[in-house]
This record gives structure tokens, C-alpha cells and sequence, in this order.
């Protein structure tokens, strides 16, 4: 007979799992309600995810001050791990998730949120990314990539239309495909290495001098596809534009911004030390993906007709420009990781509320589709503040000063500058430029052209309320004043970030 | 209230714009008028209180806004970039004030009262990241200009215009992030500040590759050949108020820069690129007169005769000396008065005929006598009669240039003489002969309006032209402080040669000759 192990229970520092656990709690709390008694509004039930994911946000504000006294806390048998990247991932997890629910708060019905089951997944989805950026393990990494996207695709399905469980399906079926790549490459380093926390990978590695490096790239090889194809890189992105097709906008906007901070966070441990170790192989598989992402993302972005489309092609394209950070590697290029990700997500967030408000329930005629770029020709003479608002979040993606993503970009750029990345850095600020045109066509449509017959101004804010129209302002002052906040967000992140050993 | 000068010149008619917002439709002209003479004079105000004696900067402002990464809210004007700044409320106040029957007027004007943040914020700031905001920035009401108001190729020409610029001011972003990048490694820390840079010496190879990398983001906007094909599309496209905008001022922001950042910055590069440059300069002198020449639509005449004159003012500044520098500033003014005069003298004529097409005209001297005299003299003006304006700054930039090459100053100087050629065959074919055409036969004279926005042009373009010591002097300080700095900071011997050493008097003594008697 075994000996019963004794931990005590301190050790096992359970403080460490309360910014996971809440949203749990709050999730089965939802469902509990349900049972008890159902058939209540919807406005209850956001209500109730906002409390619970403000109290996330002040568990990680504390986990945050825990960390920056006494740096990198471990618990859960060391599985659990909060640094400066687990933080900040939370953070942006958390933020952009408080800034989405109230989007369900529409003018008109849609199916999805009459079902408080959308809530607790939700709840249920956040705590799985949570975990992902919250662990050195990749088996844990493994289980909250899995119970989030599990939990997304039934909420893109919710949508209730044809495309929608198209976009479920397919995105389904890629995101299994991944998740057996990721376990492939996870099994291929664990047989190298015995390991399955990324530190002690690293450190088996290096000690043995990489001795098996091919079978070494075999397993890198693997985890990068399932990477690209969380993070939507080319040659991995095809569910990506239609799946944010079928997804409501609100649901795209969101896609584009949480489940990719979280997968840059694991690509940031997992990679990082294979790029200090100079492996040119991956050095050079990176830069590639970095480039051909942005760019051919680009190209497809100028070409689309409808503007949800065009969105989701140039988010494709913002992930190729990030995703840079993770080649370069340095201090600075990290931060300019998570700077340019919560600007983008404050911007990014903002211009698909614009599209979400705008969302009819039927098409008018010789509207191709739900968001054509004609729908929004002529929308300063209809419906003039919320043209200038949209205008202002395109010149913001566009990166043009003073607007938020500009100071993102500068950043980012800057850092490939700093390290010898020279070329690099010229082909992303042509890309930039490049991506210019698609956000200055839906400007030029929307200032310069003329009203299509029987659009009237209350097609564009068709779906506002009070809480959304609340959120784009929040977004819309952020854009416009990131400037002020950008010092101290740069001092917090670069501190996080340097702290954290990357 | 002068600490802040420069601030408020930038954002009060900012503010003024969105207050503008609230005011009824009628009344938006006259609240036009009203915030640009403000702000004219508070520029008027700047120059009073400037110290001509002084080289350096003066009305300071230091905010700092990401100082963990060098950047700062850095203004300061000296004497190159202080009358820039006037010019441009000069002609925003002009332009409101003669602006014609515009549909929506009221958008028109706040977008010019923006248009003015960013001139002035451009010519004032003393930081890369503030200067490059502003650079950018003034890109979108200029966009909305010319795709709003403009001709039927209206979109396409604001489109072109705004993709150019774009994307040559990122490949100098990248340039600038370099420039920090090196002072970084100097230094430090992290500063954006032109100040700052100004004390950095960069090795020549680092020199070229950054000067290139600025040189495309000015080129693009100055416009230079090759990269001029943009601008004559906004030009016949963009209203007006559009084109006066552009050609009197936005344009210079591109020679101001090359100024400002170029030459101080990278003086060996400078050097080295001189005649590469010049050469270019002189095609676009050359190839854009002949264009010119060719051309049916008056307008088109008028702006690649801009582009031309574009062309002696950069031979101006890349002449190195004080000559050349300071008649090529004095050329940018000289320029923005008269071209930015013509472009309204063409306004004239197609807010009454609705065409522009030259051979649509002819003897409208005898029809509209006043609109021909200021034509005439504008026109004079623009050939570099002496006693006009531009005639002082062409005079100077040559001379600044012919100390460096007389060959390629010889060819210049015929490209001047083409001008002269095709502006008068212009004006004959349009203002002489007899009125052909039975439209033109009761056509109405200048109205007051528009006369209130060109006896003021007039009056400038004649009285610098006669007296230009009060500008030409705080211009001729600055620039030769540039130009020590310079010298100083050149490294190879190229550049000691090309740039002069001003601390070197000219004139000396020996110490004894040998006709003296040796004790």
C-alpha cells in the first residue's frame, strides 16, 4: 500500500488560482440561477459576469502587487506560475473582456444572449485562457487552450445563423487539428527531454547542447503550426476571415484581441528561449511567418467588400506585425508586445462595436452583405458622430498620430530597430502604409461619397443603447488620448516584462 | 502669456475648431474670419516678440509626454521657422476670408481651422515623434479637402496624395527611430529631442543610409521628380481653398524639414549627396517647366510651375552656404505668397466660367481689367521679376549654388528663363487678343472679396521684394548657425570643403610681407 503523501496545505498557495477561480465560481453561479429559476433577462446575467470579472481585475491588481514585491510566485505543485507575463496577459484577458460583455446589452433581440449558458461559458472560456498564460506547463497550457476554445465555438455558434455554425464548424475543425499538433510537438519534447514545463525543456536542452536538434525542430515544427494556428498566422489563417464572418461582430472583435494575447503570451515562453539559442532554422522560419503574415494579409485586406471581412484581414495582419516581438526577443520588443495589444484592443474593440451597432436584422436591398462598404457610403450627412468616431478608429489601426496604435507601432518598430532587425522594420512600416489604403477606403465611404437611397442615420446606430454607446466612448477616448497613458503604461509593462526574465 | 505663444498658436484654433461645431450654419464664415485673424494676429504678436538678434531657439515649451521614451512636448521657433508659421495663419486667413460659395461651409471651415493646428504644430515642433504627429496629422483635413470639395477625380487624387506621404514619412519614422536609437547608444537615454540629435556625430556610412531614409519622406511631400506624380492630380482635383493650402504651405513643410532635420543632422551626407541632388533639382526646374509649357488647363500650368520653383529652392538649401539657405527659406515665403496668389487668381476665373482650360479665354484684359493687373503682377512675381519677391530668393539660392558648381547654377537659371516663357505665354493666350469666346464677353471684374484676400498678397509680394531685410535678417541668423554647426560637425573632407567655416574671418593680416624693411 502506498503511503499517503502529505502536503501541507500552504505550499500548495491556492492565492495563486483565485484569478482563475472567480470566473468559475461565477460561472456555475449563472447556471445555478438558471436552474433555480429561469427565464430571467439578459441584463442580470451581465450584470452579474461584469462583478465577477471586476473582481478578477482587482485579484490580479493584487496578485500584481505580490508580484512586483516579491517576484515570480509559484503554487499548485509549481504548475500555477504568476510573473509579469501572466499578469499582463490577465490583464488584457480581463480588460477586454469587461469591455465586450456589455455588448450584449443591444437594442434588438439577438438569440444568443437569451441563453445564460452564453454566460457562463463565457465565464468558463476566460478562466481557460487564464490558465493558459498563467503556467509554465504545457499540459496546462494544453487544458485551458482547450476548455476556452471549446467553450468559443459554441459561442460563435450560438449566433444562430448559417454562417455562424459554418464559422463553428470550420473553426472546430482547425482548432482540432491544432490542438493535435500541439499535443504531438508537447509528446516529442517530453520524449527529449522528460519534461513538460517549458523551463526545464530549456534547461535539458541547453545543458545537452541541443544534441538532438532535429528531432528538437520536429517538435518545434509542430508547436509553431498549432501556434499559427491559433494566432492565425499565414499559411495557417484560412478559418480566420470566415470565421469572424459568421461570428457576430461583437464576437469577432473579440476573437481578434483575447484568444490571441493568450496565445502570444505561451508563444513568448515557448519560442523565447529558442530564439536565444540562436536556432537559425526557427530564426528563420519566424521572420518568414512575420512577414509573409502581414504582408499577404495586407493584400487580401484591400481587395474585400465587405468591411467585417476587411477587419478581420487586417486583425490577420496586426497579429503578423506582433508576432515579431516574439522573433526579435528583446526586453523592449516584449513590451512593445503588450503596449501595442492593449492599444489595439481598445481600438480594435471599438471599430467592431461600430459594426455590431450597425447590425440589421435584414438586409436591405443590393445589400450584398451585413456590412458592405456601401452600407456606410455617405454616413457623415446620416449619422455624422458616428462616421467621425469610425473614421477616428481606422486612422487609429491605420497608425496614424497621435492615436493609440501609433505609439504601438513606434514601439515595435523601435525595438526592431534596436535590434539590428533593419529590414524588418522598413517592410512593417511599409505595411503600414499598405494598410493604409483598406482603412482609408472605408473612410473615403464613408466622408466622400454619397448616401445609398433609403439608408437613413438610424441604420448605423440601430442597435446602440446607453451601455454601448458607453463602451465605444470608452474605446474612442482611449484612442484619442493614449498619448497621456502611454509613460506609464510603458513603465508598468517594461517592468512586468523585465522582471518576469524576458 | 508669451511662455505658452506657441501652444496657443497651435491649439486655439484646434479648440476653436470644435467649438465651431455649435455654431449655426450662417454664421460660420464670419467665426472663421474672426479665429483666423486671431490667430494671424498672435503669429504677428510672435514676431514682435521675437528677438532678431538671437540665432538660436526662443519661446521654448518643454512638456515631457513619454520621457521613458524620450519623447517630449518640444516647441521653439527661430528665424527659419517663425515666419513659416506666419505665412501659414496668413493664408488661412486669407483663405477663409475669400473663400466663395462653398457647399457645406461649415465643415470646410473647421477643417481649415484643423488644417492650421497642424501647420503650425509642423514649423513649430522641436521634437521628431511631436513634429512627425503633426506631419501626419495634417494629411487628414487635407484628404477631406480635396476628396470632399474636389473635382470628379476627386477621390482617386486625395487617395494618391494620402498614400504617398504616408508611406514615405514611415520609411523616415523609421529613419527617426534610428536617429533615437544612436542617441540612445551616445548618450544613454532614449531622446526624440532635434536638439538633442544636433549634438550627435554619426559616422558617414550611418549618415547616408539615415539621410536617405528622411530624404523620401521629404522628397515625397516637397515633391521632387521622380516622386512628383501625386501632385498635379491634387492639384486639379482639390478646390481652391485646397490647392492654395497646399501649394503655399504644406508643400514647404517637405523643404522646411530638409532644413530643419537634413542638414544639421547629417552634414557629410549632405555633402556627398549635394549633386546627386542637385541634378534631380535641376530635372525637376527643367523637365516640370516644359511640362508646364504643354499644358491646356491654366491650373496645371500654375502647379507644375510650383513644382519648378520647388526645385530652386532645394538647389537653395543643398548649396550648403548662407546664401544658398537663406534664399531658399526666403523662397519657400516667396513662394507660398505667389503660387498660393495664383492658385486663388485661377479660383477667380473657374468659380466664374467653371472651366480652366486656357483655350476657353482669351482678352479677358478687356473684360476684367483688375483681375488682369494683379494676375500680371502676381504672374511678374512668379517669373522672378526683380523687385518682387521670388526674385530675391531665386537671386540668392543661385548665387549660394553657383559657389558650389557654376555649370549646374547655369542650368537652373534656364529653366528659370522656360518659366518665364511659358507663364507669359499663358498670360498672353488667356488675357490678350481679342475676346473670342462669347462667354467671356460679360464676365464681372473682381468682386471685394476677393480682392480682400489678394491686395494683401500683392502688397507682400512687392514689398518683400523691395525691402526684404526685416524677414531676410532673423532668416539670414538663423541659417548661419546652421551652418557653423555644420561645418563643425563634418567629418570627411568633402564636407569641410563644400560646407564654409564661418568662425574663419575672411579677411586677415599677414604678419610681415617681404617688401617690409627686417630689422
Amino acid at each position: 500500500m502506498l503511503a499517503p503523501v502529505n502536503i501541507p496545505f500552504e505550499s500548495l498557495n491556492v492565492m495563486t488560482l483565485t484569478p482563475m477561480l472567480i470566473p468559475i465560481i461565477g460561472a456555475l453561479l449563472i447556471l445555478v440561477i438558471d436552474v433555480v429559476k429561469g427565464g430571467l433577462d439578459k441584463s442580470l446575467y451581465v450584470v452579474l459576469s461584469l462583478l465577477f470579472l471586476v473582481m478578477d481585475f482587482f485579484s490580479l491588481l493584487n496578485g500584481a502587487g505580490l508580484f512586483s514585491q516579491n517576484g515570480t510566485i509559484l503554487g499548485m505543485f509549481d504548475v500555477v506560475l504568476i510573473d509579469g507575463l501572466a499578469l499582463l496577459g490577465q490583464f488584457i484577458i480581463v480588460g477586454a473582456s469587461m469591455l465586450f460583455i456589455p455588448l450584449s446589452l443591444t437594442h434588438k433581440r439577438f438569440h444568443e444572449f437569451s441563453y445564460p449558458e452564453f454566460f457562463a461559458l463565457f465565464l468558463f472560456m476566460i478562466a481557460g485562457f487564464q490558465f493558459m498564460v498563467a503556467t509554465d506547463n504545457i499540459i496546462l497550457v494544453f487544458v485551458g487552450l482547450e476548455t476556452a476554445s471549446l467553450a468559443l465555438y459554441t459561442l460563435i455558434a450560438m449566433h444562430n445563423r448559417d454562417k455562424s455554425f459554418e464559422a463553428a464548424i470550420k473553426y472546430f475543425t482547425m482548432g482540432a487539428l491544432a490542438a493535435g499538433f500541439f499535443a504531438f510537438g508537447a509528446m516529442i519534447l517530453y520524449a527529449l527531454t522528460g519534461s513538460v514545463e517549458i523551463n526545464k525543456i530549456a534547461l535539458v536542452l541547453a545543458s545537452n547542447g541541443y544534441s538532438d536538434i532535429g528531432y528538437v525542430l520536429i517538435g518545434v515544427a509542430f508547436m509553431l503550426a498549432a501556434f499559427a494556428f491559433k494566432l492565425s498566422l499565414i499559411p495557417f489563417h484560412t478559418w480566420a476571415p470566415d470565421v469572424y464572418e459568421g461570428a457576430s461582430a461583437a464576437m469577432a472583435g473579440y476573437m481578434s484581441i483575447v484568444p490571441k494575447i493568450a496565445g502570444f503570451v505561451v508563444a513568448m515562453r515557448f519560442f523565447e528561449f529558442l530564439i536565444h539559442s540562436h536556432i537559425v532554422w526557427l530564426e528563420v522560419v519566424l521572420y518568414a511567418f512575420v512577414v509573409i503574415t502581414m504582408t499577404a494579409s495586407n493584400m487580401w485586406a484591400l481587395v474585400q467588400t465587405d468591411v467585417k471581412r476587411m477587419l478581420a484581414y487586417s486583425s490577420i495582419s496586426h497579429a503578423g506585425f506582433v508576432m515579431a516581438a516574439v522573433l526579435i526577443g528583446t526586453t523592449q520588443a516584449n513590451s512593445a508586445l503588450f503596449l501595442y495589444w492593449i492599444l489595439f484592443s481598445f481600438t480594435n474593440l471599438g471599430s467592431f462595436s461600430m459594426l455590431w451597432i450597425s447590425r440589421q436584422k435584414h438586409l436591405l436591398d443590393g445589400q450584398s452583405s451585413d456590412h458592405s462598404y456601401d452600407k456606410f457610403a455617405g454616413m457623415i450627412k446620416t449619422s455624422p458622430v458616428a462616421a467621425l468616431i469610425m473614421g477616428l478608429f481606422m486612422l487609429s489601426l491605420a497608425g496614424v498620430p497621435p492615436f493609440a496604435l501609433f505609439w504601438g507601432k513606434l514601439y515595435m518598430i523601435s525595438s526592431a530597430v534596436t535590434s539590428g532587425y533593419t529590414v524588418l522594420a522598413l517592410i512593417m512600416a511599409l505595411n503600414s502604409a499598405i494598410a493604409g489604403y483598406y482603412y482609408l477606403k472605408l473612410i473615403v465611404y464613408m466622408f466622400m461619397k454619397e448616401p445609398v437611397v433609403g439608408v437613413n442615420g438610424e441604420l448605423y446606430v440601430a442597435n446602440a443603447t446607453l451601455a454601448l454607446r458607453t463602451i465605444i466612448g470608452i474605446a474612442a477616448v482611449a484612442t484619442i488620448f493614449a498619448f497621456v497613458a502611454i509613460n506609464p503604461l510603458l513603465e508598468f509593462i517594461t517592468a512586468f516584462v523585465y522582471k518576469s526574465g524576458y | 502669456m508669451l511662455d505658452h505663444i506657441l501652444s496657443i498658436l497651435i491649439f486655439f484654433p484646434a479648440l476653436a475648431a470644435v467649438f465651431g461645431f455649435m455654431i449655426q450654419k450662417e454664421s460660420m464664415r464670419t467665426y472663421g474670419i474672426a479665429v483666423a485673424l486671431v490667430e494671424f494676429v498672435l503669429s504677428l504678436v510672435l514676431w514682435y516678440a521675437f528677438d532678431n538678434s538671437v540665432s538660436g531657439m526662443q519661446f521654448m515649451e518643454n512638456i515631457p509626454l513619454i520621457p521613458a521614451f524620450g519623447i517630449n512636448y518640444t516647441l521653439g521657433v527661430d528665424g527659419i521657422s517663425l515666419f513659416i508659421i506666419i505665412l501659414s495663419a496668413f493664408f488661412t486667413f486669407l483663405g477663409i476670408a475669400s473663400l466663395t460659395d462653398t457647399p457645406k461651409i461649415k465643415y470646410m471651415i473647421i477643417t481649415l481651422l484643423f488644417l492650421q493646428m497642424t501647420m503650425a504644430g509642423v514649423f513649430a515642433a522641436l521634437d521628431a515623434i511631436v513634429f512627425y504627429t503633426f506631419w501626419e496629422l495634417s494629411l487628414v483635413p487635407m484628404l477631406y479637402i480635396i476628396g470632399a470639395w474636389g473635382g470628379p477625380l476627386r477621390i482617386y487624387a486625395s487617395i494618391k496624395f494620402f498614400l504617398y506621404t504616408f508611406a514615405g514619412s514611415l520609411v523616415m519614422l523609421v529613419g527617426m527611430l534610428f536617429m533615437a536609437y544612436f542617441y540612445y547608444q551616445a548618450a544613454g537615454v532614449w531622446s526624440f529631442s532635434i536638439l538633442d540629435w544636433y549634438r550627435l556625430v554619426l559616422p558617414e556610412n550611418f549618415q547616408l543610409w539615415l539621410f536617405v531614409a528622411f530624404f523620401i519622406g521629404f522628397a515625397i511631400k516637397v515633391p521632387m521628380f521622380p516622386f512628383h506624380t501625386w501632385l498635379p492630380y491634387a492639384h486639379g482635383q482639390a478646390p481652391t481653398i485646397g490647392s492654395v493650402i497646399l501649394a503655399a504651405i504644406l508643400l514647404k513643410m517637405g523643404t522646411y524639414a530638409f532644413v530643419r532635420f537634413s542638414l544639421p543632422l547629417f552634414p557629410d551626407a549632405a555633402a556627398y549627396f549635394m549633386i546627386p541632388i542637385a541634378i534631380l533639382a535641376i530635372i525637376m526646374v527643367i523637365y516640370t517647366a516644359m511640362v508646364a509649357y504643354a499644358q491646356k488647363d491654366i491650373k496645371q500650368v500654375v502647379a507644375y510651375s510650383s513644382i519648378s520653383h520647388m526645385g530652386i529652392i532645394i538647389l537653395g538649401t543643398f548649396a550648403l552656404n548662407v546664401e544658398g539657405v537663406s534664399g531658399s527659406i526666403f523662397l519657400m515665403l516667396g513662394h507660398g505668397v505667389v503660387a498660393g496668389g495664383l492658385f486663388m487668381l485661377v479660383g477667380v476665373i473657374y468659380d466664374r466660367r467653371h472651366t480652366k482650360l486656357m483655350s476657353e479665354f482669351g482678352g479677358l484684359a478687356h473684360v476684367m481689367p483688375r483681375y488682369a493687373t494683379i494676375f500680371g503682377i502676381m504672374m511678374m512675381a512668379s517669373v522672378g521679376l526683380p523687385l518682387t519677391i521670388n526674385f530675391v530668393g531665386e537671386f540668392l539660392s543661385l548665387l549660394g549654388f553657383y559657389q558650389q558648381s557654376h555649370i549646374l547654377t547655369l542650368l537652373a537659371g534656364t529653366g528659370i528663363i522656360v518659366g518665364a516663357i511659358y507663364m507669359l505665354a499663358a498670360y498672353k493666350k488667356a488675357f490678350f487678343g481679342e475676346v473670342t469666346n462669347e462667354a467671356n464677353k460679360n464676365l464681372p471684374d473682381i468682386n471685394k472679396k476677393e480682392l480682400f484676400g489678394l491686395i494683401p498678397l500683392v502688397i507682400v509680394a512687392i514689398w518683400l521684394g523691395v525691402y526684404p531685410k526685416p524677414v531676410l535678417g532673423p532668416i539670414n541668423n538663423s541659417v548661419t548657425s546652421i551652418i557653423k554647426l555644420m561645418h563643425a560637425k563634418a567629418t570627411t573632407e568633402l564636407a569641410k570643403e563644400r560646407i564654409p567655416d564661418l568662425t574663419k574671418p575672411r579677411v586677415s593680416l599677414m604678419k610681415e610681407t617681404i617688401i617690409e624693411e627686417v630689422n
